[in-house]
């Protein structure tokens, strides 16, 4: 099991092999389709730095307002992959190192991960409390006009966990490997049964 | 008598968003202890972890809190019938706010989110009308996005036969069914036309768990289906494992002589349905979820 806090450095990323299970700390960000889109696509940066940070594939369920303070009650990850045609340039533009979703991605984000030094880390689909209850501190906003799932959430995370490495700064992708054995295996399954 | 089922069923909504159905938690528990895989086992107890901590803390377990559909059978005296529409409309209202639900509606084509969770078609009525009934017998489905991305339906020659099905029902599984959080609940539907495959589908996925189609014949390729659908290896979350479906469910209806339509629909693990049954003085018997008294 690996502790990291953030942000992280370059040559603690590039240590993390797919498989590994990382329990994280610090601040990261929440932000999914939209989030992606106002970055890469309208090229608008967010007033908060995330270099070495985190971006968590997740539209949270928050209760309260900027007045009152906003507390997570839900945050499970979102499906990654719809990420995949953005998340190179977010990685080259934004400087996160740490990518967390729902299942895998592509090769286009393992090429980035590589060349920049990142990684895709997966949570467990659903387990939305779960993580909430790592969340120790809602932040705040940023871009609160794309609505509750799509807007930037600012999150502070005490041993979020356990995230499993999906891709590594090697080029490792699990997912991609595991298509490759689940296609074979269909077509096993299928002259078996049929 | 009308805001009395307005209650009821919003108060329902809220508690099926923040608890699994009896019998979809006995089948994760089982699976679960059938499992060897160590990271399969990791990921499988993140979810029952995970819904223990949504009661404890009366919270949404999985922040998609989906869209709201209701399949009905109403019985042609039950007293609010013609009044339906509105009540659970305003139900689905009520429950966004006490739950509360994540705003998931986005009204076609502006992109904008209604922030209530309702709009145009939304929540999702089917009915059917039970004559010489005063009851109404509800299944309410939180219908989340991810585990609706994977749904397929397309009309064959009807000599691509069991295998054609089969093959069909992989593909979508293998292509689409790995990010939908497995361990899915899976129906199917086969009929004359695209869309009567679709709707028996969707019933076919809401059946109880354990259960299977009362004609033998089917019961068999339901099983086989589950067999091929298993040994692919995708186990929970994608991550690999010995299974990967709860179940797997057909309704079949006769097709024509020169198609035959056939669709599949997937649901997470976290198969957030209930049942409930309102007789005429609307009182509630919750029969999905033991203890739930409304």
């Amino acid at each position: 099991m690996i502790r990291l806090t953030l942000p992280v450095a370059e040559k603690e990323v590039r240590a993390l092999r797919t498989g590994d299970e990382v329990y994280l700390s610090g601040r990261l960000v929440a932000g999914r389709d939209r989030v992606h889109e106002r970055i890469v696509t309208e090229n608008i940066l967010p007033d908060i730095s995330l270099e070495g940070g985190a971006v968590f594939h997740a539209g949270p369920i928050v209760k309260g307002d900027a007045e009152t303070g906003f507390e997570t009650l839900a945050i499970g990850p979102t499906t990654s992959m719809r990420m995949e045609n953005f998340e190179a340039e977010f990685i080259a533009k934004t400087g996160v190192r740490l990518i967390i979703g729902k299942g895998g991605m592509g090769m286009r984000t393992a090429a980035a991960c590589k060349k920049y030094g990142a990684a895709h880390l997966m949570f467990a689909g659903g387990a939305a409390v779960l993580a909430a209850e790592r969340i120790t501190k809602t932040e705040g906003v940023i871009w609160d006009d794309l609505g509750m799932p799509e807007a930037m959430w600012v999150l502070d995370a005490e041993s979020l966990g356990p995230l499993i490495v999906t891709i590594d700064a090697e080029g490792n992708n699990m997912f991609e490997e595991n298509k490759k054995k689940f296609a074979a295996a269909k077509e096993a399954a299928l002259r078996k049964y049929l | 008598m009308k805001e009395i089922f307005i209650d009821k069923t919003a108060m329902f909504i809220d508690r099926i968003s923040k608890r699994l159905p009896d019998d979809v938690l006995e089948k994760l528990r089982a699976m679960s202890e059938a499992e060897r895989a160590p990271r399969a086992k990791a990921l499988y107890k993140c979810m029952l972890d995970n819904v223990s901590l949504a009661a404890e803390r009366s919270r949404p377990l999985c922040q998609d809190t989906g869209l709201v559909q209701f399949f009905l059978k109403v019985g042609s005296s039950f007293p609010l019938l013609d009044d339906l529409d509105d009540c659970l409309t305003e139900a689905v209202r009520r429950a966004y706010v006490s739950a509360p639900l994540r705003p998931n509606a986005v009204e076609f084509p502006s992109e904008r989110n209604t922030l209530t969770n309702v709009g145009d078609g939304v929540p999702f009525i089917e009915y059917e009308i039970v004559p010489h009934s005063d009851k109404l017998e509800m299944t309410v489905y939180l219908a989340g996005g991810g585990s609706a991305l994977p749904g397929r339906a397309e009309v064959f020659p009807p000599s691509v036969g069991f295998e054609g099905i089969a093959r069909f029902v992989a593909d979508a599984m293998v292509e689409k069914g790995i990010n939908a959080c497995p361990p899915l609940v899976v129906g199917v539907g086969v009929a004359g036309c695209m869309a009567t495959a679709a709707k028996l589908a969707k019933h076919a996925m809401l059946r109880v768990i354990p259960s299977s189609n009362p004609r033998p014949e089917i019961a068999e390729e339901e099983r086989i289906l589950k067999d091929i659908l298993d040994d692919i290896g995708i186990g929970p979350q994608g991550a690999g494992g010995s299974s990967s479906v709860m179940q797997v469910s057909m309704e079949c209806a006769a097709h024509h002589p020169s198609s035959m339509g056939v669709a599949v629909q997937f649901s997470c693990w976290a198969f957030r349905r209930g049942r409930i049954i309102f007789d005429r003085d609307m009182r509630a018997t919750v029969t999905s979820h033991g203890g739930i008294e409304l």
